[in-house]
């Protein structure tokens, strides 16, 4: 453990609270994970390519991306608009409205699913109204986005949401002093403060509406082809027993992830550095 | 208790904070380790606390080598430069702390602890703050409730750093002057760490001048205000002009460039110059007065000397000033007092 | 700030009527169907949906999930962040990185990592069947994989706000003669507790709450390896609607109480 020290410190455990962190993290986390590349390695660059470019996976893949970047774009909207009405309007029940948004992260996945399903169902709450108008809402790559929406409603908000309080309302004032009209002061203040903290906010959804299982199982319907998720798709392959071909898609899904991390790390750095300078 | 350091050094990747110091604190002694930011001083303390281990050298309490020692086992008092105050425990479980978390054997009873911290606490003259917490105190009082913590465990040193830093102006001198009494009293032997040399002046029986990991000079407030070893103590200990002059058989001028033909810079202090209205003496050189400064004790006079440019810097007690009625514009002559003579090439 | 609040403009209230309007569709009426939905036939077959025996296994389980990941992230989060916050050492932002790698990974992906670890046709699937161990489709896979999921709550509320502490007081105990593991419960630990019982409440609820992961190791075995999610999929599967939303329900009030012990550790935090 000395080795890895750069410097030398008196505070006890360094060796024992490092060593229990990487072992752990190598157990639970990494060894597992190392598995599924593995397996996937297994098939050689032909079974891989067969799995990963088969119609299914590829449609997949299409609804996958296609859905979540929707979903995070609502979130990027409504997200800010969420984030600027909770920090700079006053309304009754603001308090429960700021403890509700934190929701999707609260809600078990399979609750929020089935929950998502009755009300935008054919015959659910807003399904009816849905339909007259011929909006097929529930079983369909709609029902998707809706899902992955709700489940990805929180991060936009709160990333924005600090740097928004942190605005100086001087600036603003400033900017309006100097003549600029409302508009003007935030497309060319409030907009450049606020950017990184939405685009990070985002990533984020993006990044867990890719991934996320539970809620969109229900009200997607599940058509091969049509309406079928890429986590799924991993599940339906394994109850196949087509191992290799789940590890396949599992492998593109993880470079996603690692990719979606990295990007995430960066524009995190950007909106330190852009709300701390 | 006395410290001995010998041959310290430490490093921190490619930095050299402490290179290679020695010093001796005699017991019952108030030193102070002087120096700029990045000058090792609080690192050295931090040595000798046992906070860093040193790459090389050896640290001795009362001759004993305490080198490898945990700081727990070195039975000293630390007091940080933002105090370290455990946030979530009052006043007098602050002061109580070390007590209470000595193994049972030798813990001490309940009612003396409280006894001791109660004693502790008049001392700082906090009594009344006991069950507060450090966030409802003031800067001020919170650097004396550290001071008790440290004072709790009767340790045989006192090691501070930057102990008056985060103070301001008015506290720092009053705290000053009774941290000055507290050490009387107690004949702790205690070493702080300041980049004020007021402070290291005022407080210290012995002051450290350090300078990029090394010792520059060490002796009484006197010693090194009066006799500077070389320009980085000189510059470092108050203000001072530095003229180019040349050096002949002993000999020094500020004056002329064909009087020798080696160079060396002439340091004096503001309040070593004295100013006339008529050139009497041949050592005088002339100057133009460009601004008066006549607020405080001392009257500052900006002046540029006529034969060859160049600010001067002059303080003058109030009376003679007054004598003098100097007014800027004014044409006067100065001549130095005292000065001290170092080789042109010196670098700081 | 307050002046901007003053100002009313119609467009304001335009915006905020919008979002409102926008977080009722997507959060409240959700959550009120699940009620509605559960409650439609009456009282009595909303209880006795929750105390039919499969429906309290489920319960049994997704309690004993919890009280093993919940503990065991705990002491990771602890050991963490001591290491990250209190020392230096090579690699720590590779180590932090990797710490929030469960939260980019899609819940599915993490089941199947220990199917191919300890399924059948894993890595330790023939041993373990030698002696007839089952982790995969049994109880331990499902904790094993709740605990990969849950893994960074706890540790990354720790770390930013150690970080942010530094060492000085630590420090400062270890002078005043403390020991190691004294000045880690006497010092430390109070000084983040708030921190560390919000990463629990998170924790806390994502595993009872975890669905994808737990459902790929399950096996979806009545009364054996069934959570509470995956017990209301299964009523939701078979059309027992009131069963399946009266299920869904406890997780909704799990969700309500996550929130409310959220905001109250909030609250707490800003006045400590």
């Amino acid at each position: 453990m000395p080795l890895l020290l750069k410097r030398k410190s008196v505070l006890p455990g360094f060796g024992i609270s490092l060593g229990f962190t990487t072992a752990y993290l190598g157990l639970v986390v990494l060894i597992p994970l190392s598995a599924v590349f593995f397996k996937a390695a297994g098939v050689g660059w032909a079974g891989f390519g067969d799995a990963v470019a088969s119609p299914r996976a590829l449609a997949s893949f299409r609804l996958s991306f296609g859905a979540s970047f929707l979903a995070a774009a609502v979130n990027a909207l409504f997200g800010t608009a969420t984030a600027w009405v909770l920090v700079r309007h006053r309304f009754p029940l603001k308090g429960l409205v700021d403890a509700l948004v934190d929701l999707p992260f609260a809600l078990p996945t399979a609750a929020a699913g089935i929950a998502l399903t009755a009300v935008y169902g054919a015959n659910g709450w807003l399904g009816r109204p849905l339909g007259a108008i011929g909006v097929k809402a529930a079983y369909s790559p709609l029902g998707v986005a809706i899902a992955l929406t709700f489940i990805g409603l929180p991060f936009v908000v709160r990333a924005v949401q600090p740097v928004l309080a942190d605005l100086d309302a001087e600036v603003e004032d400033a900017a309006q002093s100097l003549g600029a009209s409302r508009l003007a002061v935030f497309r060319r203040v409030i907009l450049p403060t606020i950017l990184p903290a939405v685009l990070t906010g985002f990533a984020m959804a993006f990044a867990r509406a890719v991934g996320e299982y539970g809620s969109v199982i229900f009200i997607a319907g599940n058509m091969p082809l049509h309406t079928e998720i890429t986590p799924l798709l991993i599940v339906t392959r394994l109850e196949q027993y087509d191992y290799a071909g789940a590890a396949a898609i599992a492998v593109v899904m993880l470079a996603v992830s690692f990719l979606m991390l990295l990007v995430i790390n960066m524009l995190q750095r950007w909106t330190r550095r852009r709300a701390g300078g | 208790m006395s410290i001995e350091i010998r041959d310290v050094s430490k490093s921190f990747g490619a930095f050299k904070a402490v290179d290679g110091v020695s010093l001796g604190v005699p017991t019952g002694r108030l030193v102070a380790l002087l120096g700029p930011s990045g000058s090792g001083k609080t690192t050295l303390l931090r040595v000798i606390a046992g906070l860093e281990s040193p790459d090389s050298g050896v640290v001795c309490f009362h001759g004993e080598n305490v080198t490898c020692r945990d700081p727990r086992e070195r039975r000293i008092g630390f007091v940080f430069q933002h105090y370290a105050l455990f946030r979530h425990m009052t006043v007098f479980e602050n002061v109580a702390f070390g007590l209470t978390v000595r193994p049972r054997a030798i813990r001490p009873p309940r009612p003396e602890i409280e006894k001791k911290v109660l004693g502790l606490l008049k001392l700082v003259q906090l009594e009344w703050a006991g069950d507060r917490f450090p966030s409802q105190l003031s800067g001020g009082q919170r650097q004396r409730i550290a001071l008790a913590r440290a004072l709790a465990v009767e340790p045989r040193v006192l090691l501070l750093d930057e102990p008056f830093g985060a103070l301001d102006a008015q506290v720092r001198k009053e705290l000053r002057r009774w941290l000055r009494r507290l050490h009387d009293e107690l004949n702790v032997t205690t070493v702080f760490v300041t980049h004020d040399q007021e402070e290291a002046l005022e407080l210290a029986d012995r002051v450290v001048v350090m300078n990029r990991g090394r010792i520059e000079q060490q002796g009484t407030p006197m010693e090194v205000y009066d006799s500077p070893a070389n320009p980085f103590v000189y510059r470092f200990l108050g203000h001072v002009n530095v003229f180019h002059g040349r050096v002949r058989e002993g000999m020094v001028t500020i004056a002329d460039d064909q009087f020798g033909d080696r160079r060396a810079a002439v340091y004096v202090r503001p309040h070593e110059i004295d100013v006339e209205r008529s050139r009497n003496g041949n050592g005088a050189l002339e100057a133009l007065v460009k601004h008066v400064s006549l607020a405080g004790p001392v009257v500052k006079i900006e002046m540029e000397r006529t034969d060859r440019g160049g600010n001067v810097e002059v303080d003058l007690t109030r009376a003679r000033f007054d004598e003098l009625q100097i007014k800027t514009g004014d044409r006067v002559f100065f001549a130095l007092r005292n000065m001290q003579v170092f080789p042109e090439d010196y670098v700081i | 700030m307050i002046s901007k609040i003053g100002k009313s403009h119609p467009g304001q209230w335009l915006l905020t009527a919008a979002v409102l309007g926008f977080l009722s569709v997507f959060l409240v009426v959700p959550v009120v169907a699940v009620f509605s939905y559960a409650l439609q036939k009456g009282v009595a077959v909303y209880l006795s949906a929750l105390t039919e025996p499969d429906a309290l296994a489920a319960i049994r389980l997704t309690l004993v999930t919890a009280a093993f990941a919940v503990p065991l992230n705990l002491a990771f989060g602890l050991a963490a962040a001591w290491a990250i916050a209190k020392f230096d050492f090579r690699g720590k932002e590779v180590l932090v990185t990797l710490i929030d790698l469960p939260f980019s990974i899609s819940p599915v992906i993490a089941g199947l990592t220990f199917t191919f670890v300890f399924g059948l046709n894993g890595w330790l699937g023939p041993w373990l069947g030698r002696h007839e161990i089952k982790v995969i489709f049994a109880v331990p896979g499902i904790v094993l994989a709740t605990v990969f999921i849950t893994l960074p709550f706890v540790a990354r509320e720790l770390i930013p706000l150690m970080e942010s502490q530094g060492s000085e007081e630590e420090e400062a105990a270890q002078v005043l003669g403390a020991s190691g593991w004294r000045t880690f419960l006497r010092v430390t630990l109070p000084n983040v507790k708030w921190a560390l019982l919000y990463g629990v409440i998170l924790c806390n609820a994502r595993a009872m709450g975890e669905f994808g992961a737990v459902s790929v190791v399950s096996g979806h075995i009545r009364g054996l390896t069934n959570t509470i999610p995956l017990h209301a999929e299964i009523l939701y599967n078979e059309y027992r609607t009131e069963a399946a939303f009266a299920t869904a329900s406890l997780l909704a009030f799990l969700a309500f109480i996550t929130l409310a012990a959220k905001k109250a550790v909030e609250w707490r935090r800003r006045r400590a």
